[in-house]
């Protein structure tokens, strides 16, 4: 086998590694390099140092420890299946390289993760000397996220613990039946197992009374469902998501809109990704999180989002009964629920109308989308009249530049 | 007209001053011009206002505001300031009106200010200048006039490192131990390359997906006033022109077979059913089977299947309702806030846990999301009904000559009909199969009850009937 070059290798393992969705780097402890020997902070907010053509942020080293992999996967380029390049970089080679990329402020910090090679046990074993060797060989102090393999032991899964500032299982298939299918070696019970373990590690480092004595260790995990690549309605998704949130206190549920990769198996639809239809989770999402919203409010299992409008713009339209709301009066929770206003408007408008009746063009300079509020409220001078309960009323919110975001 | 020179761009303790003599002077906003004194020799003599009348105060969160604010760009940015300074004499509570348009405007400013620090913080691309002592250099040209005030960022981030940051408006350097500034520079004096260059573009380049193609949304978050000194944005336009064609290129792109020896190695890798369906034959294979026991739906939301644990023949078994949050997360009965309780209690009552056997009527965690929380919800009796094939399996490996039922749904599955607690606590019940059985309440109820009396006599019961069953079961003299 040819002896591939650095350079190859990154172009190999980053390429395998952007199917991910997650680069988050925030939410770590806060930390400087002041007084220690190496480079490296986290100050709590996420700092994206680039943005790809894509749009997505680029803010980690997202690698692969290598992308051999002995699994067979449908939805992975990295299937023992896939006829692509491989190759596999040493633990010296993404020490280097991290703490290389780090010192130029190219990046916040490593993403590991990698295909199974061997076993569980030797790969999870291989990721978390790289994670140990940047901490307590370099004294790095920037952030990293490592990939658990499930089916590695709960001790090297709880060293990775001890290195990392968030790790991370994918589920990757929100339906049991077609991870099954799709993923016949991966087993979603060593998953949720996995999380489960991890939860409870994370939520003991955390307890104040251990705190003082606690060596740092991992704040948060996440996970990412594949959203396309099986027979899942967005209701389906949504209460796989709601269930992940409330078992294992997961900080993120990314989803990733399944793109077409470089052959692809026969068993999987070879389209553009549903870029919009991604959107929309994420808006669900956010309502789940941070709205007040339950997922069934939402939407109902084995159904699908509509994707001409937001979902909290679907919601009121199904609930006119409850609009049109007075924004001088409305409590923060109605409020939250109006479409076109965000959290942060909603505190604005809380402050302001202390100290006088707000009009529609206050509702503009707190950071509301007035456009798609205005049918839904009620302001000083300002009364929707029939708007609410017009018939053409979803045709006129509709935004057909929306659409194009293909 | 007043004229005030303040003596950079961003003095802001000289605005301050200014600002404040003004107002205690009642001379009103529109009669203000302020310039900045940019070439000392030129200067005319600066205008002293009278000296200050009385002392006012102002909201702290505008002083934080005006802060941000004086780092703008905007030429307008002083007056704004004073306009809001001079205004919060009669509206006192101004500032916490974010619907004020004057508010607002500042706002805005102080927001673009921020966001020129982050992306400073962001976009900054350090160059190797000297290896030994590690040194490295940078040029960068800021939104806004932010260079002193995103450099501690940098301090401390590469507190070990010998850096400078060069941009038009002023220099930062640190070496090691304190930050240096000094006056604006031009790009020739920063280092033009770094050898890691080359391998950033190959990260940036390989790390895009031609697929989600979505330039509007990079262009928002990647102004492209930045380009030019980010090396990898010369890449761009390429990446941007191909990726339609490669991203079709891969739509298109048949599957090609995969290798034969793969295939074999994979149907090798693939594992081997741990449970074949029949009656497990020992304690082991019920913790294995139930992993994938499909008997009732409960098994989809829950991280696990939790079987009983203990003596392998213990004379004295225990029944709970379900697992709890905790203990679907370890995988181990009554290991939450429940189980500390019958542990407290066993202990009291002189039983040896060690000696006993716990299990649950239903094997997994029925329960509800809400949030960042699961919500316990009981059993139905389908559900219990369901399970009983795994409780039935557990009883005949065991054999215990007592078993108790802890709360309603155990008592129900144990006994085979409704037995309420209340009503048949306190003395031993006759089994079918030889054994006796006790029912009492679940520890959990013991926990919900709200009135302290109560719960104090049902505690003591509670105890009570973990010694008869201890008696019966004669691990208790």
């Amino acid at each position: 086998m040819a002896v591939l070059d650095i350079r190859r290798k990154l172009a190999i393992l980053a390429d395998a590694a952007k199917y991910d969705a997650s680069c988050a780097s925030s939410g770590g402890e806060k930390r400087d390099s002041v007084g220690g020997k190496g480079v490296g902070s986290t100050e709590g907010m996420g700092i994206c140092h680039a943005y790809a053509p894509d749009g997505r942020c680029i803010s980690l080293l997202k690698i692969l420890l290598t992308n051999f992999c002995i699994y067979d996967c449908a939805y992975c380029i990295n299937r023992v299946s896939s006829n692509t390049l491989r190759a596999r970089f040493s633990v010296k080679e993404v020490v280097d390289l991290t703490l290389n990329f780090y010192k130029r402020n190219y990046i916040e910090g490593l993403f590991l993760s990698s295909g199974v090679i061997r076993n569980g046990d030797y790969t999870m074993e291989e990721m978390v000397r790289i994670a140990k060797s940047l901490r307590l060989e370099h004294d790095f102090r920037g952030y990293i996220h490592l990939k658990l393999i499930p089916e590695a032991s709960p001790e090297l899964a709880a060293e990775a613990g001890l290195y990392a500032d968030r790790v991370s299982i994918n589920i990757e298939l929100p339906r049991d039946d077609s991870l099954k299918s799709l993923a016949p070696e991966k087993d979603v019970g060593d998953i949720k197992r996995a999380m489960g373990r991890m939860r409870l590690a994370i939520d003991e480092r955390a307890e104040p009374a251990r705190k003082a004595a606690r060596k740092t260790f991992a704040r948060s995990q996440s996970t990412q469902l594949i959203v396309g690549a099986d027979a899942a309605k967005d209701g389906d998704i949504l209460a796989r998501s709601a269930s992940l949130y409330g078992a294992y206190r997961l900080s993120r549920v990314y989803y990733s809109a399944f793109s077409p990769i470089p052959d692809a198996s026969h068993r999987l639809p070879s389209a553009r990704p549903p870029l919009l239809r991604e959107h929309r989770l994420y808006q669900a999402d956010w309502l789940m999180r941070f709205y007040g919203f339950a997922q069934p409010e939402i939407i109902g299992e084995g159904e699908d989002l509509d994707l001409s409008v937001d979902p909290k713009t679907a919601w009121a339209l199904r609930h006119r009964d409850r609009f049109p709301v007075d924004i001088n009066l409305a409590d923060r929770e109605t409020l939250l629920r109006v479409p076109g206003l965000g959290a942060k408007a909603v505190d604005r408008i809380l402050l302001a109308r202390r100290q006088a009746r707000l009009t529609i063009d206050d509702l503009r300079r707190v950071g509301a989308v007035v456009k798609r509020a205005r049918a839904f409220v009620v302001a000083e001078g300002w009364t929707p009249g029939m708007a609410t309960d017009g018939e053409h009323l979803k045709a006129r919110l509709v935004e057909p530049a929306q659409l194009s975001l293909f | 007209m007043r004229v005030v020179r303040l003596s950079s761009e961003i003095d802001f303790d000289g605005w301050r001053r200014a600002a404040r003599d003004l107002r205690a002077e009642g001379v009103s906003p529109e009669t203000v011009i302020w310039t900045v004194e940019r070439d000392l020799f030129e200067a005319a003599p600066i205008e002293k206002p009278a000296p200050a009348a009385r002392a006012f105060t102002v909201p702290p969160a505008f002083v934080e505001l005006a802060r941000s604010v004086v780092l703008h760009r905007s030429s307008e940015r002083l007056s704004l300031l004073y306009r809001l300074l001079w205004r919060l004499e009669r509206e006192p509570r101004l500032i916490d009106n974010p619907a004020d348009p004057d508010v607002a405007k500042a706002r805005d400013m102080a927001k673009a200010v921020g966001r020129a620090i982050h992306k400073m913080h962001a976009f900054v691309r350090f160059r190797l200048v000297e290896t030994d002592p590690e040194t490295y250099a940078a040029w960068f040209e800021p939104a806004h006039r932010v260079t002193e005030a995103a450099a501690p960022f940098f301090a401390r981030r590469f507190t070990n490192m010998t850096w400078t940051i060069l941009t038009p408006d002023a220099c930062v350097a640190w070496d090691g131990a304190s930050l240096k500034v000094s006056d604006g520079a031009d790009p020739a004096e920063a280092p033009s390359e770094d050898a890691q260059e080359e391998l950033w573009r190959t990260y940036y380049a390989s790390i895009f997906n031609p697929a989600r193609l979505n330039e509007r949304m990079m262009r928002q978050e990647m102004p492209k006033r930045y380009w030019r000194n980010l090396p990898e944005a010369r890449l761009i336009p390429q990446l941007i022109e191909t990726a339609q064609e490669r991203a079709a290129a891969m739509v298109a792109a048949s599957p090609s077979p995969a290798p034969d020896r793969v295939l074999k190695a994979a149907l090798r890798q693939a594992r081997d059913g741990s449970y074949n369906g029949d009656v497990p034959t020992s304690l082991d294979e019920v913790a294995a089977a139930v992993q994938v026991c499909r008997r009732c739906d409960l098994w989809r939301d829950a991280t696990q299947g939790v079987a009983g644990e203990g003596a392998a023949h213990a004379p004295l078994m225990f029944v709970g309702e379900q697992p709890g949050d905790q203990e679907d997360l370890a995988g181990r009965p009554f290991v939450g806030p429940a189980g500390q309780v019958f542990n407290q209690a066993l202990e009291e009552a002189g039983v040896p846990r060690d000696r006993t056997f716990i299990t649950n009527a239903v094997k997994h965690f029925k329960h509800e999301p809400r949030g960042k929380r699961r919500i316990h919800k009981t059993p139905d009796r389908g559900e219990v009904q369901a399970c009983r094939w795994w409780l039935d399996a557990e009883r005949r490996l065991v054999r215990p000559r007592v078993i108790v039922a802890l709360g309603a749904t155990a008592a129900h599955a144990v006994m085979g009909k409704a037995t309420p607690i209340a009503a048949n606590r306190g003395r031993p019940l006759q089994l079918p199969d030889q054994g006796q059985a006790v029912v009492t309440y679940h520890p959990s109820f013991l926990l919900r009850l709200p009135d302290a009396d109560a719960r104090e006599r049902a505690r003591a019961e509670f105890v009570e009937d973990l010694r008869l069953a201890g008696e019966l079961a004669r691990l208790i003299d």
